[in-house]
């Protein structure tokens, strides 16, 4: 489903990823851990389709498909979706009106029907009862005035109704406590198929607890520097990441 | 007198302000018996205070950013008024809007389409001209009593040519909640033409009211609108004010409203700007007694190579009075915005509570805006808090809606919406407000789309 090769990426001159390997299949749960500034968000970011992030090397397959090439929306549209870490407080615009614009752009874009005021609030009713949502979140402002749990929940909430391919979670169990946690690792669970993927971004093992991933990779100075299976993130709980920066450095 | 008043200005401007004064005496030879009424003694000393200063211009503090030498410069004709019919009558009319309503025609009260149902007993919902020249005690009390035209041009020079315009008055204790809507609308007529609306609301002792103000225009010509309001609150009367201004993208307009707030009486203005090629809109606020509340927000909408200039006044000349003003402005294309909110705290106005807030947001690299929050306090025991924010749209709200599969033209649109609907969302009327959001979105080239929002 994913493939990327040899992703080399900096902001402002600053060279943040170095050379980046990774596959996914579908049905896959693939973790990316590492210290702080190793470049985990950036990739997610870069996924995304940040412009902020300039690609200076490598490529990227999605289905296929060369991503780098697509804009932001397409990418979504073509069922790439990313739970930010710090997801945007957008005033003015509330989250049911967003919601149905997004999810009517990405079904237009697949040749689908725009859904009428009933069946889309009937869906919608039923994805907020996966993530036990209060409903009147709906009516309020995009992650205005949201809690921090409040969110990442609604990150998880928008998933949900937009249905995607590849999902990159971004460090979305920071600032959530562990019933969040919970609630929101249930969520993204039941919403994985045979047909999707998820790429979950994070510094600690606690959440692998819940979504358990079929491979670990580490990330450290802009590279994988070694994948393995779940079992890996036990171990780099315990150990830290300093062991591995060190090995990096002899293999230098 | 007059023409001696106009010996200094004329040497600038000799034959600018010659246009006027010769319009105003045939104005004056219109007036028949009227001529000698009180009414007309102001208007004189007026013209004469007109004749004397001419024009500002950008040497002026007050006018340092708008230089009005395209409306002083421009000709002018006096004629009669176009023709309206009455589905364009129709089509200026807020929908589901029931209001009685009152309608001048390029600047002529059009007795035809006015519709006056039903008006509080004692009070007035008429043309001012008819109030004052069947000698009605509050339109005689009032008229030009508030706005001082002895320090604005374009005061001086509507207050010369003071004839019409909207009068309303509510009586103590009356809560007149069907709104009144007055419409001053431009037909497509090819002379370009000076229209001097003036307009006189008074709401008596614990009374309210709604009144919306309207300029449009049927077709893009030419021609000049300089209007003067004035709004008087007696104590305890609550006042929301709506001013909706569509002129025409080749028009001029400046509007002076000035208000005039007694002991614990609220004022609400909304005043949304979007027509004009030149526009100055003049808020003038004065608490004359304690415990006022005075609301101003605006919104402005510019492209092209319209200027539209905003100018606020709040004088908290009294103790124990909050202000709450929001201005914010959307300029694309290269136009240009002006904001100026001058708050006065007076010696005696302790526990004053003012809070400013003026933002624009800037949808073009060629639009500008020049803003300038001006506080001036002289008390002590008082809370003052003002900001300015000038910025583009957020480039993190945009990939945000755009990582969600909406496009960028639509992302850009629901965020430029958000941000105005800050300012629609405080109007009472529903259907004014919905009338608003459909001009927004309008201007909003994805607009269609954006419904429902």
């Amino acid at each position: 489903m994913l493939e990327i090769k040899n992703l080399h990426a900096s902001v402002n001159g600053n060279e943040i990823l170095t050379g980046v390997h990774l596959k996914v299949n579908a049905g896959e749960v693939h973790a990316i851990m590492g210290p702080n500034g190793s470049g985990k968000s950036t990739l997610a970011q870069v996924l995304a389709g940040r412009e902020a992030y300039e690609v200076t090397a490598g490529e990227v397959r999605y289905n296929g498909k060369d991503l780098l090439e697509m804009s932001p929306e397409d990418r979504a549209r073509e069922g790439i979706f990313l739970a930010f870490q710090y997801p945007v407080e957008i005033p003015g615009v509330s989250n049911t009106y967003f919601l149905k614009a997004a999810l009517n752009s990405v079904r237009k874009y697949r040749g689908l029907a725009e859904l009428d005021a009933v069946d889309f609030l009937a869906m919608v009713k039923q994805k907020m009862g996966i993530l036990e949502m209060d409903k009147t979140l709906l009516s309020r402002p995009v992650n205005e005035g949201f809690s921090g749990g409040e969110k990442k929940r609604n990150e998880i909430f928008q998933m949900a109704v937009l249905d995607p391919k590849l999902a990159i979670l971004d460090e979305t169990d920071s600032g959530l406590d562990i019933d969040a946690l919970r609630i929101v690792a249930d969520g993204v669970n039941k919403l994985r198929t045979k047909e999707n993927a998820v790429v979950v971004v994070t510094h600690y093992q606690r959440l692998l607890n819940y979504i358990v991933p079929d491979v670990v990779h580490v990330l450290v100075e802009g590279r994988i520097v070694k994948s393995g299976p779940k079992e890996l993130a036990l171990e780099l709980e315990e150990r830290g990441y300093d062991w591995l920066k060190e090995e990096e450095q002899v293999k230098a | 007198m007059v023409e001696k008043a106009a010996k200094p200005a004329g040497e600038r401007q000799g034959a600018q302000i010659e246009q006027y004064l010769s319009a105003f005496r045939s104005f004056e030879r219109g007036l028949n018996g009227e001529s000698a009424s009180p009414i007309h003694a102001v208007r004189k000393e007026a013209i004469a205070h007109f004749a004397s200063t001419g024009f500002p211009t950008t040497h002026d503090e007050e006018w340092r950013f708008t230089d009005v030498q395209p409306i002083a410069r421009a000709p002018y004709a006096a004629g009669t008024p176009g023709t309206v019919s009455a589905a364009d009558i129709a089509r200026w009319t807020f929908a589901g809007l029931d209001a009685n309503r009152l309608v001048f025609v390029d600047g002529e009260f059009s007795e035809r389409f006015s519709t006056v149902r039903s008006v509080p007993s004692g009070g007035a919902i008429m043309s001012l001209a008819r109030a004052l020249t069947s000698g009605d005690a509050a339109a005689l009390r009032h008229t030009a009593r508030h706005a001082r035209y002895d320090q604005d041009a374009f005061t001086a020079l509507n207050t010369g040519f003071l004839r019409d315009g909207a009068f309303v008055h509510i009586p103590d204790g009356v809560s007149w909640d069907e709104p009144i809507y007055v419409l001053y609308l431009a037909t497509g007529r090819t002379v370009p033409f000076v229209a001097h609306p003036r307009n006189l609301f008074v709401a008596g002792r614990n009374s309210r009211c709604f009144v919306v103000e309207r300029y449009a225009a049927l077709a893009e010509n030419s021609y000049f609108t300089n209007a003067v309001t004035e709004v008087v609150l007696a104590e305890g009367a609550v006042v929301e004010h709506d001013k909706v201004q569509e002129e025409s993208l080749n028009a001029f307009h400046v509007g002076s409203a000035h208000v005039s707030m007694a002991a614990k009486s609220n004022y609400t203005s909304n005043s949304f700007a979007m027509g004009g090629a030149i526009v100055r809109n003049n808020i003038t606020s004065v608490m004359e007694g304690q415990g006022v509340e005075c609301t101003l927000n605006g919104l402005s909408l510019s492209t092209g190579r319209q200027h539209i200039d905003n100018h606020t006044t709040i004088d908290h000349a009294t103790a124990h009075c909050n202000s709450h003003e929001l201005y914010k402005s959307i300029l694309d294309g290269s136009s240009r915005g002006v904001f100026n909110g001058k708050i006065f705290v007076r010696k005696d106005a302790q526990k004053t509570d003012a809070k400013q807030t003026n933002k624009t947001l800037l949808l073009s690299d060629l639009a500008t805006i020049d803003t300038k929050p001006q506080l001036e306090i002289f008390a002590d025991d008082v809370k003052c808090t003002h900001g300015a924010t000038v910025g583009y749209l957020d480039a993190e709200a945009v990939f945000y809606l755009r990582s969600r599969g909406i496009g960028i033209e639509l992302a850009r649109d629901i965020l430029t919406y958000a941000f105005a609907s800050d300012v629609t969302g405080r109007v009472k009327i529903e259907p004014v407000r919905a009338a608003l959001d459909r001009l927004i979105l309008k201007q909003l080239h994805e607009g269609r789309r954006l419904e429902g929002l």
